[in-house]
């Protein structure tokens, strides 16, 4: 079951893998707000706050994580294209704005043999913006492992 | 911390760099040691001119260095660029992942008690 992750082309992010399920249950895992708030989470020790799901084109969808002292993390947009179980089409756009612009998500699930292959491809708004989002991913990458590095440590 | 070493600049140089696929051949064949032009050139169907110009991209990121040799100049892989763009997408990679995972025991779940025995026409 491991993830590959590509960058198809400059503006481009692309996220590909399996999960042992029926596609119907994973759709419902993406778009019900009590199963996704269940297992997409922001940063460690981050709450997810809100969790609201219009889910019909032009429906909005909204989530937002909150942190130590008040941080938040917010993130927005619209559906597009909804064909349940198969596709979902969304804009996503930071409240923060950090990679400068709104990029286009869509997320492909096919099934075969009771086995979904979940793709996420991510469209930024420019090459700038898709290896911002990619740095994020470093830096709270490296979060994540300094924390669970300190628990270890704290362990000992 | 060290991520001031992780400049932007410097990456969007890398990606660039990498986002070809004859830059990336070349690479590849660098890993095996160095290598003059010439040698570059022959598994390609491109003129020595065109490799030229990859290779003064992939120098230009700090991927390649050439060597002082003035007949020669053989060029040479620097891993270190390399390595950092590796780890990056490593790191986003793993915040992916960590979610799926979480996804993969509610998927369980659920199947577990969303799939109640059918087998014996049990309607409900």
């Amino acid at each position: 079951m491991n993830l590959i992750l590509t960058t198809p082309t400059d503006k481009e992010i692309a996220i590909t893998r399996v999960f042992n399920a029926t596609r119907q249950l994973v759709f419902d895992c993406y778009t019900k707000p009590e199963l996704l708030r269940r297992w997409m989470f922001g940063p460690n020790g981050w709450e997810f706050s809100v969790c609201d799901i219009d889910l019909r084109v032009g429906g909005k969808y909204r989530y937002v994580w909150t942190g130590p002292e008040d941080a938040s993390m917010g993130i927005g947009g619209v559906f597009k294209t909804i064909l349940p179980p198969e596709k979902i089409i969304n804009t996503q756009l930071f409240d923060q704005d950090w990679t400068g612009g709104e990029a286009i998500v869509t997320l492909s699930l096919t099934e075969q043999d009771g086995q979904t292959t979940a793709v996420t491809s991510i469209l930024h708004s420019s090459k700038e913006a898709r290896d911002l989002a990619l740095q994020s991913g470093m830096e709270h990458g490296m979060e994540m492992g300094f924390e669970r590095l300190e628990a270890l440590l704290n362990t000992l | 911390m060290q991520l001031n070493s992780y400049q932007p600049s410097h990456l969007d140089a890398t990606f660039a760099a990498l986002a070809d696929p004859t830059r990336r051949a070349i690479l590849e064949r660098l890993m095996n040691g160095e290598a003059t032009v010439t040698e570059l050139t022959k598994p390609f169907s491109l003129s020595q001119p065109a490799i030229s110009k990859h290779l003064r991209v992939l120098e230009q990121a700090g991927l390649v260095s050439r060597g002082r040799d003035a007949q020669k100049r053989p060029v040479r892989l620097e891993a270190q660029p390399l390595a950092e763009a590796t780890v990056w997408l490593e790191h986003y990679r793993q915040i992916w992942e960590a979610n799926y995972q979480r996804l993969d025991t509610l998927l369980e779940e659920l199947k577990a008690t969303t799939a109640p025995p059918k087998r014996k026409g049990t309607k409900q």
